[in-house]
């Protein structure tokens, strides 16, 4: 309700551009957005089940080998009722979320070192971005050699491929504060830790989530390939479980656990992407 | 007595002499404008006098007074909300929670925007976000006022509104103010004096008192009169520079 004072401060407050103020969000319900973003993505996903359909019934390879949507989401459905399966992927995401806390630790630390002193960006700079081309899959022989085949060898190689990712994020975001924002840093007095606090690490947040998110991708899958060429006695995780389904020449399971890596893949993103949104919006940076 | 005090400044930026000996005094809460066609270091001397940049030559003397400077753009943080913002120089002066939340609600009353508090700068129009750039600069509690060109960005109609806002604030808060613009009716519409300075180097030409008094209008007869005198006096200027 409109008091007096709240009438007097519009009118005082408004020029020409009291204008801008009057995008009101254009709210659909939620039933409705939520099928307008869901039906292209119903309608791929169908579609690709159509042409496997279409190869499998084709004989173009043996049944056993390829097997139809109907026998691999038959197996899917028995697989993800087994207390069994869910210790797997309890494992794998142990490790992945191990392997990624570990990787943004260092990535942090060195990216905020790196970003701070010259001399040292000026040494290993670059060799953070040639380490994030490395393909995780490289560094196994070494890692098998240090740690032998062992949690720490899958680690290792979840770590340093993740961890470049991230501090490349945070030391763009340090390297891209606009100028006008560290002019007011500079007219309101702050130097050193302040500026560091008040300034610089918030202003930097947008991009150190981009270089988390593709840390993200870049630890999940040296943790798949880790998982496939490191079998640690006992550890039965969902690397080891699709060797052994493809030893035993179950294609139909080799294809479930495809799937299974494919949906924690997405729903992971997904995650990040509505913290990057939420970040977006909060700053005003969405182009709507 | 003065509260600024430069002496034959002079700027020089490598080869090039940005300003070239500025002498300028500036009484207690006085309101300057500093008017010039662009490249006549006018940026340049509110850097200087903001402490952000040395002078090469000349003394500059501001008696150890805080001094606080606002931009074209209002430069908000966008991960602090309205009253964050204006709250950020209290809290890198240790102010406590409690009085740091009194004197927002304090600032956001004088610029007028009791309510926003909780608002995101992206969510104001642009004047509304000066008006939180300036509660901004008036949480430093510094007596000089630095501005270099706040409402050049602004259409006519809000700019008109926020000299009326800046005069008052200016007047209840007894502060001092130095206002670069080349709006030459902007300058005599809000200055007590305006210093017209030359083109580089920026050397001051003439300081104009302005005859018109308070309160003004930007379309009143006596505002538009001097104003197409200066006006004169700044064409000779640029023509001087054209050959």
């Amino acid at each position: 309700m409109p008091t007096d004072l709240d009438t007097v401060q519009r009118d005082t407050t408004a020029g020409l551009d009291a204008l801008e103020l009057e995008i009101a969000p254009q709210r659909s319900d939620l039933g409705r957005r939520f099928w307008r973003a869901a039906w292209p993505k119903l309608l791929a996903i169908a579609l690709v089940v159509l042409i496997w359909e279409l190869v499998a019934v084709s004989g173009w390879k043996e049944d056993y080998v390829l097997p139809g949507p109907g026998t691999v989401f038959k197996d899917l459905g028995d697989l993800v009722t087994t207390a069994d399966f869910w210790a797997g992927v309890r494992l794998t995401m142990t490790r992945a979320i191990t392997g990624f806390s570990l990787a943004v630790l260092i990535g942090t630390i060195v990216g905020a070192a790196v970003a701070t002193f010259a001399p040292l960006r000026a040494a290993i700079g670059s060799l953070i971005t040639g380490l994030q081309t490395m393909p995780s899959i490289m560094w196994f022989p070494l890692a098998i050699l240090l740690f032998q085949l062992g949690e720490k060898a899958i680690l290792f190689v979840v770590v340093i491929g993740a961890a470049p990712s991230v501090a490349n994020g945070l030391i763009s975001g340090i390297d891209y504060v606009p100028r006008t924002w560290l002019r007011v840093g500079q007219v309101l007095g702050m130097s050193g830790l302040k500026k560091y606090r008040h300034l610089i690490l918030p202003a930097s947040l947008p991009s150190f989530v981009s270089g988390l998110k593709q840390g993200w991708a870049f630890s999940w899958r040296s943790l798949m390939a880790g998982e496939l060429l490191v079998i640690v006695p006992g550890a039965i995780s969902i690397g080891v479980r699709m060797q052994n389904a493809r030893d035993l020449f179950e294609s139909s399971l080799v294809i479930s656990y495809i799937i299974v890596v494919l949906i924690i893949g997405i729903l992971i993103d997904v995650l990040f992407n509505a913290t990057d949104n939420a970040l977006r919006r909060r700053w005003g940076l969405t182009g709507s | 007595m003065s509260v600024l005090t430069l002496d034959s400044v002079s700027k020089q930026y490598g080869s090039l002499l940005a300003l070239d000996r500025v002498s300028l005094t500036v009484a207690p809460g006085e309101f300057v404008c500093l008017l010039g066609a662009s490249g006549c270091g006018k940026s340049t001397l509110l850097s200087l006098v903001a402490g952000l940049d040395a002078v090469s030559g000349g003394t500059l003397d501001i008696g150890g007074r805080r001094v606080s400077l606002m931009f074209q753009e209002a430069a908000l943080f966008p991960w602090l909300s309205v009253r964050g913002n204006i709250e950020l120089p209290l809290r890198l002066d240790g102010v406590g929670r409690a009085e740091r939340r009194r004197r927002a609600d304090e600032l956001l009353e004088i610029v007028r925007l009791r309510g926003f508090g909780d608002k995101r700068p992206h969510e104001l129009s642009g004047g509304m976000r000066q008006r939180v750039a300036l509660a901004r600069s008036l949480a430093q509690e510094s007596e000089i006022l630095l501005m270099d060109e706040p409402f050049g960005a602004l259409d006519a109609m809000t700019r008109d509104i926020l000299h009326d806002e800046l005069e008052r604030i200016w007047r209840e808060q007894s502060l001092t103010v130095l206002f670069v613009t080349h709006n030459v009716r902007e300058a005599v519409r809000l200055g007590d004096r305006v210093i017209l300075l030359s083109s580089r180097p920026g050397r001051v030409i003439e300081d104009f008192p302005v005859i018109s008094p308070r309160p003004r209008r930007i379309d009143s007869r006596e505002v538009a009169d001097q104003a197409a005198e200066i006006t004169d006096k700044l064409r000779a200027e640029v023509a001087r520079h054209a050959h």
